[in-house]
């Protein structure tokens, strides 16, 4: 742990370099251990990959706006759909998740930090770092071309039969060698950014949350943020295992995944996959969790159904790692794994009902009111229906086998990771900008970015169920005149240029809200959970008094008095909160006395005392040698060994200088 | 409020229009690969868990935006409401929850069984089938015939008889050898209209029964992302009339006798001086036996080729032959730098065959 309340007993020793005192400017994003500014960097540097991403689907959507499109050659747009996968991905929407986990968790939990701030800042530049070295490609011998999937043994063969095989680690490597390099180490880099980051929002959740915040009384995206950390914390180390087994594949001619020489393309099936599924759930649930925190203050309701909504998560998660060959149903599997996944896969959409229900339950008797989060809430539960109903007809494994790899399982997944999770972060966004910035976002702008972005990714996505049960395989980068699918193609390209224009108008109101917006204040929403109760932007120690907990949605019980069977009038401000009968307690859940909570923390010290952790210069170093190491795997021969060195020695040495010094400066 | 219905009315229109261009696909028969349209058998079990389970999910889908949409209309904030007085603060249901976990668990239990039924039926080798042995290359098919129906082997147009089923063996091999084991790349066998998918996997050996009811060419596709030419990548099945099947096997199991003709007869030597013979087989043609590249025995009688992308015209034939990457992107038929009259003569000898 670190020490954060208390006084480092450490002596001080002389570090290679000063300690960084930087409060603003560039040097203090660089070495900043804050999980808020390391929140606001994650965002910005995610939503860059989300518009990188974003682009290449339009390029995706230009080469099949009609058939025999000429725009892209076939390994143009190989590439283009396998980065638009592993960006949208790993680079975008589980880093924009990972935004809002950094940023929150410590406010909703009512602490200062999080357990681990400098390795916080380490997953930060561990992830900028794996975006840089997959997209260096550009730059080298070209962009991953498998796919995101990157099957075996396309994998190592390559995409064009001509150049034939060269497994042999001989310099130059062949291109495509040199591509899947990338894809190999790219995916670890960012893996081990998410490993680190689980690990340490686990145990944030487990020490730090304020007095009083039982697990049950925490926010309900405390739990998302919770069970998705569990979730990466098992997932990442399969698919580091597999990448490994590539990466050795593929450069040093071993023979896992190679049926020429005894390994098996399935086995990459189910080791991909093993983590895959899981990180489809690690990609929805903060979106679920962000969405059940918008629902109940936009309808003035508490979540119906707490205790459902968190088993109902763990359920998901749990269920979620016994899913993954419905991937595979086509792979010929045989009938009784067939029949297994085919179940398993029935059965987790129980546990995803009960939320959508639940999400109805919180809405039903509210006063809505229709907010642009509460607009984005309302659309994740409506497009994620439709992404859950195509999830069970995949179930149903006999015609699976003629949806699978079509673009009806394209449309089904972009319902589920569009239509859910990124119209789950829009609606955090606009619900949490207030905090972060101390302004408002424009809300007639932001209800045309709405309007815009339900219409074109319908419009888009919505004729792709259509194309798929007409027999339109995916990945394909042309089609034939005649097949009927030329219609509906044209129809999805429109659709993309709206959905584009859609985020066009975000940009713009975030630019110009940064500046011009409302005043928040603390709590423009009138909203339910601690976070709130800070100023907006927070303090950088969070809260001068760490709130105790004594309810469920403690916020709103500091803000209104609920006596029975009347319905809960506001507090006069300035009134002591008075907790009475926290009326979200779940039966059978006994509701704690106020007096039995401590009336208010310790000695009011004053901001000056709280001790923060000093910023660093070492996550930043040692996250820098990972990519150097890497490039030397691209490029083999001398250079390869001399990159490995240096890339080494920066990380060696930035992570002893992180262990040696102290996490706080004695001022 | 205003800004919701747009979004929640473009649904309901897409799905109206959505119906109405199904049930139009599946009258007119223009869509080639329709799934919704089975002619066979085993496609049409398939197609029979769809209609159980698609009403279901479209109720359940009018089902929960109903809901949503009269939630949002019913119980939206008004102007005139006061603020400090809040609605009921009601937490949960358990008989409720419990209701809409229960419900829709005892449906798909219902959908279960049906499923895991077809599963072990489909799993089934049908009684006495024609067999065939289906090899998935980069990037064309290739389709071998047991000895029962004539030994033949050809390329992208799999004829089989209307009524029987047809078992079939599918391998993945890599380009230079016949050999099961060497390095390929996972295919996937597709025909919409007959059956669903079967992945053709490197090193292992996969079985599925295809049929058709009616005479007629139905359209396939490799289905598994293979490479470059990935969707270059198709077929088509030919059913015949039993009848009409025998014959085209008498036909095609006999060798081809050289040709007569003085252009053709040139290009029959330019197939082993240029190479050709290296990689593709004519049965009658002394020495061409090698399985590289497609067999080209009866290749005049296929209605398209390379990939089934070009239709089997001369002018087509030329341009391959010219430049076959430029037509088909990583075909591994390299450029033979041929002069336009060995073209000519390769042409002529080609639309011998058949």
């Amino acid at each position: 742990m670190t020490a954060i309340a208390e006084r480092p007993t450490t002596t001080p020793r002389r570090s290679v370099f000063r300690r960084p005192t930087a409060e603003t400017g560039p040097w203090s994003w660089i070495t900043t251990v804050d999980h808020k500014k390391i929140g606001i960097l994650y965002f910005v540097t995610a939503f860059f990959f989300f518009l990188v991403g974003g682009v290449e689907a339009l390029l995706i959507r230009l080469q099949l706006a009609q058939p025999g499109g000429t725009l892209l050659t076939a390994d143009q747009y190989n590439q283009i759909f396998t980065m638009h996968g592993l960006t949208m991905i790993f680079f975008a929407v589980m880093p924009l998740g990972a935004a809002f986990f950094n940023y929150l968790l410590p406010l909703m939990i009512g602490a200062r930090d999080v357990a681990f701030p400098r390795l916080n800042a380490f997953s930060y530049w561990v992830f900028l770092a794996a975006g840089i070295f997959l997209y260096s490609g550009i730059l080298l011998g070209g962009l991953p071309d498998g796919g995101w999937f990157n099957y075996a043994p396309l994998n190592l063969i390559g995409p064009n039969p001509t150049l034939g095989v060269d497994p042999s680690a001989g310099s130059p490597i062949p291109e495509h060698v040199q591509r899947m390099v990338l894809y190999s180490i790219g995916l670890q880099i960012a893996g081990i950014a998410s490993l680190a980051s689980s690990v340490n929002f686990i145990v944030t959740v487990f020490n730090m949350r304020a007095p009083g915040m039982t697990l049950m009384r925490m926010p309900i995206f405390v739990w998302s943020i919770f069970v998705t950390s569990f979730l990466m914390l098992f997932a990442m180390p399969v698919i580091g295992v597999a990448l490994w087994q590539l990466l050795f594949d593929v450069r040093y001619g071993t023979s896992f995944f190679n049926p020429a020489s005894g390994g098996d393309p399935v086995l990459w099936q189910h080791m991909f996959w093993l983590f895959g599924h899981p990180e489809v759930y690690i990609l929805i649930l903060p979106a679920f969790g962000m969405v059940s925190e918008v629902l109940p203050v936009f309808s003035r309701k508490p979540l119906f159904g707490y205790s459902a909504m968190v088993f109902s998560m763990i359920a998901i998660a749990f269920l979620g790692w016994g899913v993954w060959a419905h991937h595979m149903f086509a792979a010929g599997l045989g009938p009784v794994a067939n029949s297994a996944f085919g179940l398993s896969t029935m059965f987790i959409a129980v546990p995803t009902g009960v939320k959508i229900f639940n999400w109805l339950g919180t809405m039903w008797g509210g006063r809505i009111r229709i907010t642009t989060p509460l607009l984005f809430a309302a659309g994740l539960v409506g497009m994620f229906t439709i992404g859950g109903l195509s999830g069970v007809t995949h179930s149903i494994v006999p015609h699976d086998w003629q949806q699978t790899d079509t673009y009806y399982v394209v449309a089904h997944f972009h319902y589920v990771l569009f239509g859910g999770s990124i119209f789950g972060i829009f609606s955090a966004t606009y619900f949490y900008f207030p905090k972060v910035t101390g302004r408002m976002l424009d809300e007639k702008l932001g209800k045309l970015h709405f309007a815009l972005m339900i219409i074109g990714f319908n419009v888009t996505f919505f004729p792709m169920h259509i194309l798929g049960l007409w027999g339109m395989p995916r990945r394909i980068y042309t089609y034939a005149d005649g097949m009927g699918w030329n219609f509906w193609n044209l129809v999805e390209t429109i659709g993309a240029f709206i959905i584009a224009a859609a985020i066009l108008v975000f940009m713009v109101n975030v630019t110009r809200s940064l500046r011009h917006g409302a005043v928040a204040g603390n709590d423009p929403w009138d909203a339910r959970t601690v976070e709130w109760l800070t100023t907006s932007p927070p303090p950088p120690y969070n809260f001068e008094e760490v709130p105790h907990v004594s309810a469920r949605d403690e916020a709103w019980h500091r803000k209104y008095v609920s006596d029975g069977s009347q319905a809960p009038r506001r507090v006069p401000a300035g009134a002591s909160p008075d907790h009475g009968t926290p009326d979200d307690a779940s039966p059978g859940e006994a509701a704690v006395p106020a007096a039995e909570a401590p009336a208010h923390g310790p000695a009011h010290d004053g901001a000056s005392a709280i001790h923060m952790p000093s910023p660093s210069y070492y996550p930043a170093i040692a996250a820098l040698g990972l990519p150097i190491a890497g490039w030397g795997v691209v490029a083999g021969g001398a250079v390869q060994v001399a990159l490995l060195v240096l890339g080494g020695t920066i990380i060696i040495s930035g992570l002893f200088g992180w262990v040696l010094e102290p996490s706080a400066e004695d001022h | 409020m205003r800004l919701r219905r747009p979004g929640a009315g473009w649904r309901r229109w897409a799905l109206v229009v959505t119906a109405a261009l199904v049930l139009a696909g599946c009258a007119t028969g223009e869509l080639p690969q329709n799934t919704l349209a089975p002619e066979g058998r085993i496609a049409r079990v398939e197609d029979n868990l769809w209609n159980l389970v698609f009403p279901i999910a479209v109720a359940v889908f009018f089902l929960v935006q109903g809901l949503l949409l009269y939630a949002l209309l019913r119980y939206r904030a008004r102007p005139d409401d006061d603020p400090s007085v809040l609605p009921r603060q009601v937490a949960g249901n358990t008989r409720l929850e419990v209701l809409w976990t229960l419900i829709p668990a005892l449906i798909l239990a219902a959908i279960a069984v049906p499923t895991v039924k077809t599963i072990f039926d489909l799993s089934q080798k049908p009684a006495s089938p024609l067999e065939v042995r289906v090899i998935g290359k980069q990037y064309w098919w290739e389709f071998e015939y047991s000895d029962e129906a004539g030994n033949i082997v050809t390329a992208n147009e799999l004829y089989i008889p209307t009524g029987r089923p047809v078992f079939l063996t599918l391998e993945a091999t890599g380009q230079v050898t016949d050999d099961p084991s060497s390095i390929g790349v996972i295919h996937s066998f597709w025909v919409p209209k007959l059956a669903g998918k079967q992945d053709l996997i490197p090193g292992h050996q996969r079985t599925m029964t295809i049929e058709a009811e009616k005479p007629g060419s139905y359209s396939g596709q490799c289905a598994e992302f293979c490479g470059l030419s990935h969707a270059n990548m198709r077929f088509a099945v030919v059913a015949l009339e039993p009848a009409e099947f025998d014959a085209w096997v008498e036909e095609h199991a006999s060798p081809q006798p050289p040709p007569q003709d003085e252009l053709a007869a040139r290009g029959a030597e330019l197939f082993t001086s240029r190479t050709c013979i290296a990689c593709h087989a004519i049965n009658g043609y002394e020495g061409a036996e090698a399985r590289v590249g497609p067999n080209l025995t009866y290749f005049a009688d296929r209605a398209k080729f390379a990939g089934y992308i070009l239709e089997t015209t001369p002018e087509n034939v030329a341009a391959w032959l010219e430049d076959p990457q430029a037509l088909k992107p990583g075909a591994q038929m390299p450029d033979l730098q041929l002069s336009d009259e060995d073209i000519e003569a390769l042409v002529a000898y080609l639309q011998t065959l058949k």
